[in-house]
């Protein structure tokens, strides 16, 4: 029984992971209508920027001769996320607006290749481990108390990820921004029409977007380091979003947490009797059944199409 | 005023359909026949329930009460695709062409359903597809030289004028050679020349082919002059049905819809 | 001047759906053939076969496929490279399992019970649409990797995991194994490539690939027209998982030699293949061609221009094709969202002009 909540727990934890990255994409979708391949690869780059502001083998140290403390370098890192928002403005989504989402989806896959080619001829491929000074190591009061192995930096990553969940809620649905948000996601032109600025909105959002992928960095690469694998973490978005649907924030959070918790369990109860390594495609899945059962997910909104 | 047909047995009746989305009803106990031969208008104001009785003769929308009778045998619900076979065709308010085909292509999509070679001889070509495909596009042919759209064959039908995407809209539901052809407001957004043309075009149809034709449209003066026979809708509900002249003096057609009636501005 | 249509009029309909109508394409694309028949194999030898030729028409069949069900059905798809190892595999039991089996036979099947395979995954799509339909793919994807990698009969039971090619002969000649020929192996997969091709091009210029473009554009209009979308969209997934299955045996048989699946068929193979049909113009057959052609080129040339000329080291010349090819994506989706064939075309229309300038 113990070990069943271990690894329920532990899914969970591993799904919070997934919901940090996930909401990066809703936020998006919900304000662009694209789904931004390129959101794992964002949060390798913000990794990466940020492991260099704060390391002596990297260029800031190189270029400068010091290093940041871990807070400046997080709003370092957070300034040169704002710059690439405004160049992907710039370069890319300016010149595809009302374009079908198909061809949009497609532009964030080149924008996805281009930033890792870039990220690794700037800073290079191998592993770095961040070190920002957050707890690590077992939860020792329910280690000694109920027996139970938590992870004291997962505990800090769900606190952060509910923080950060309530504040783009509320931000959503209260603001004046929120409200143009959501109008550009159903209808750029549209919401041209009515005065709101693509651009402005773009900019705003994807930095927003830059700001979670950054968090969802940290918390990554604290726990195993940046790495190459954090730009697939979007193809593990998908099954999340699917499951909340892609236009909601907490349904990011709730389908984050489901499909952590499944993958757990499927690997660890019915993964030895199939050589294992179920994780690669239970997600997948997990939301092919979802598609086909109730596809604007748990929380999403359900299109309706008239002709 | 509408010439000499020869109007046969009902077609199409409708029988108390009601159709509701949500909490919002669309259309309540509506039933109304068509004949065969027949150009039969369904006039209303906007929101009427005019389209949506549309997409229930056509399998789009899934009533929840009432039948639906064509050609003897009764349904209610019935998928798009199946109506189609059953010789019913239909155009559509906002174009519903496809943009990434030429016109010739558009229209020879009309003839799907009557090409029936399979994938293996589509990919060998040579021999029964192409001679299939030649014997439709011979079809096809008379249909662009009836709707006068030569010039435009080839060109891609996204970089077409309004009004010549409904003339190719209309021509792929003609293409079909259909029973039962459904025009959801033919004219809309037409100058007076286009509307003459289109007018025309709608007249031939029934006069050259016999088919049966259920328009909707506002233009009061196309109505009351090529239709046969007219019913009224108002708030999804059926306020008349006769003929155009039983209609116009109908107290509470003008009421809801016509206005007052003035002196024969529109003919 | 040289490529007017002035005074070739057609009198029959037959004529004028003909795939070339001008004179000048049907002498160019006679050229063509022949070159790629009868001088190429005079000449070649393996480098040229491994690193481009080969390489080019296995992707480039592989293109095709993946072009019929996104560019001409609009059904998205990141599952390609699985389906290439379903056929890989295939092939692979096949020839184990049936030494005796024609070659070419084996080929032919293996792409069959990929286009069964293909059916399969694609009975989603029967429901949704777009990227919810992406992710169906994604599922077959790693689900298919997977299944390749952990259950032994598939590889055979070996030790390494990796299924290696035995040889095979066609006609006489060796077409697999390391002792075939170059010209043998080249010549082996132009034939496919040069029938699976025109057989497409038929298609799609028929009624199923008329039914297939109408759904990819409206398809609520093509059901309210007639069109079955059952039937369409599983006739694509067959179509299309037929000519990738094939792709992906020959891509394992003729041009690998051996593979594994992590590397050989992973989600980046998908997307290679994806990158093709988008620069290569989605929906064209052309276009295939071209994005083929393109992707086994830029890497090769960035290589000899970055490593070989310039010094710099190869890990460099990767990053920057990836930098390269993620911007080209976008250059193509916002400049020429059709991609290389209709550029070719509007060459093509200058052409015509020429040296006229309107």
């Amino acid at each position: 029984m113990l070990f069943f909540i271990e690894t329920v727990i532990s899914g969970l934890m591993a799904g919070v992971m997934y919901s940090l990255v996930a909401l990066g994409f809703v936020l998006i979708f919900k304000a662009s209508g694209i789904f931004n391949f390129a959101q794992g690869v964002f949060a390798l780059f913000a990794g990466l920027a940020l492991y260099d502001f704060i390391s002596p083998d990297g260029w800031f140290y190189e270029l400068f001769g010091f290093v940041l403390p871990a807070w400046l370098g997080i709003i370092a890192t957070m300034g040169v996320m704002v710059i690439v928002a405004w160049l992907v403005e710039f370069l890319v989504l300016r010149h595809l607006v009302n374009q079908e989402p198909i061809i949009l989806f497609m532009s964030t896959i080149g924008l996805a290749y281009f930033l890792e080619g870039l990220g690794d001829t700037l800073f290079g491929s191998d592993v770095k481990p961040l070190n920002l000074g957050l707890p690590s190591g077992a939860w020792d009061y329910l280690l000694d108390t109920h027996n139970l192995y938590v992870e004291k930096l997962e505990v800090v990553a769900a606190v952060v990820a509910a923080v950060l969940v309530t504040v783009l809620a509320i931000f959503f649905q209260k603001t004046r921004i929120g409200r143009a948000l959501r109008a550009v996601a159903d209808d750029h032109q549209a919401a041209l029409s009515v005065g709101i600025s693509l651009r402005t909105i773009w900019v705003i959002v994807w930095s927003v977007s830059g700001f979670v992928a950054l968090v969802a960095g940290i918390m990554w690469g604290s726990k195993s380091g940046i790495q190459f694998s954090l730009s697939l973490i979007a193809l593990k978005a998908l099954p999340v979003l699917i499951l909340g649907g892609f236009t909601s924030v907490p349904g990011a959070i709730v389908g984050g947490l489901i499909i952590g918790v499944g993958e757990k369990v499927a690997e660890v109860y019915a993964g030895p009797f199939v050589g294992g390594a179920i994780e690669n495609w239970f997600a997948y899945m997990l939301a092919l059944v979802f598609l086909l059962v109730r596809p604007q997910g748990l929380f999403g909104e359900k299109i309706i199409e008239r002709v | 005023m509408a010439y000499e047909r020869n109007i046969g047995d009902t077609l199409l009746a409708v029988d108390q359909i009601s159709l509701s989305f949500g909490g919002v009803k669309a259309l309540s106990n509506i039933s109304f026949s068509v004949n065969e031969h027949e150009v039969f208008a369904i006039i209303g104001p906007n929101g009427a329930g005019k389209s949506s009785m549309l997409n229930c003769i056509n399998g789009f929308y899934h009533p929840q009460e009432g039948t639906i009778t064509f050609k003897g045998k009764t349904r209610r619900q019935v998928r798009p695709s199946e109506a189609a076979r059953e010789g019913i065709a239909r155009t559509f308010q906002n174009i519903a062409l496809f943009k990434g085909m030429t016109t010739l292509d558009n229209i020879m999509t009309g003839r799907n359903t009557k090409m029936t070679k399979g994938i293996f001889w589509q990919a060998l070509r040579f021999g029964p597809a192409e001679k299939e495909e030649m014997e439709h596009r011979a079809v096809v042919e008379k249909v662009i030289d009836f709707l006068e759209i030569e010039a435009i064959r080839k060109t891609a039908v996204g970089t077409l004028p309004y009004g010549l995407q409904k003339r190719v809209e209309l021509g792929r539901a003609l293409a079909a050679e259909p029973d039962l052809l459904l025009l959801d407001e033919p004219m809309a957004g037409m100058n007076l020349e286009e509307k003459q043309d289109m007018c025309r075009f709608i007249l031939d149809v029934n006069d050259e082919f016999g088919t049966t034709i259920v328009l909707i449209e506002h233009d009061m003066g196309v109505v009351m002059d090529i239709s046969d026979r007219v019913v009224v809708l108002d708030y999804g509900k059926k306020l008349a049905e006769g003929t155009p002249d039983q209609v116009r003096t109908n107290q509470t057609v003008i009421d809801a819809y016509l206005g007052v009636a003035h002196d024969d501005e529109d003919e | 001047m040289f490529y007017r249509e002035a005074g070739q009029f057609k009198t029959s309909y037959k004529a004028d759906q003909a795939i070339f109508t001008i004179t000048q394409d049907r002498f160019f694309i006679g050229l063509i053939l022949i070159a790629a028949f009868v001088v190429v194999p005079f000449f070649i030898n393996d480098y040229w076969a491994n690193a481009i030729l080969i390489h080019f028409l296995v992707y480039a069949l592989a293109a095709l496929g993946l072009n019929i069900l996104t560019g001409y059905c609009g059904q998205v798809s990141l599952g390609t490279g699985g389906f290439m190892a379903v056929g890989a595999y295939a092939s692979y039991k096949l020839v184990t399992m049936f030494p005796e089996m024609n070659f070419i036979l084996a080929i032919l099947l293996s792409g069959g019970i990929t286009a069964c395979v293909g059916v399969f995954f694609g009975l989603p799509s029967l429901r949704i649409k777009g990227f919810y339909l992406a992710v169906a793919t994604l599922a077959a994807q790693f689900f298919l990797v997977w299944l390749f990698n952990k259950v032994g009969w598939f590889f055979n039971y070996s030790p390494t995991g990796m299924i290696v090619s035995p040889p095979r002969e066609v006609f006489g000649f060796l077409v697999t194994g390391p002792e075939a020929s170059s010209a043998a192996r080249y010549l082996f997969c132009l034939s496919f490539v040069v029938v699976f091709a025109l057989a497409a091009k038929n298609i799609v210029r028929g009624r199923v690939g008329r039914s297939w473009m109408a759904i990819r554009d409206m398809d609520i209009a093509a059901e309210l027209i007639g069109i079955r979308p059952l039937e369409a969209k599983l006739t694509a997934f067959a179509v299309s998982s037929f000519y990738i299955g094939v792709a992906g045996a020959l891509y394992f048989n003729v041009w690998l030699g051996s593979a594994e699946p992590t590397e050989a068929f992973d989600i980046f193979q998908s997307f290679f293949v994806l990158f093709i049909v988008i620069i290569g113009g989605l929906g064209s057959i052309l276009g295939s061609f071209l994005g083929a052609a393109f992707m086994v080129l830029v890497p090769i040339t960035l290589k000899t221009i970055m490593v070989d000329g310039m010094g710099f080291a190869v890990g460099a010349a990767k990053h920057a094709e990836v930098m390269l090819l993620g911007s080209l994506i976008i250059f193509f989706l916002i400049v020429e969202p059709h991609g290389l064939a209709r550029l070719w075309q509007i060459l093509k229309e200058k052409l015509r002009r020429w040296p006229f300038p309107y």
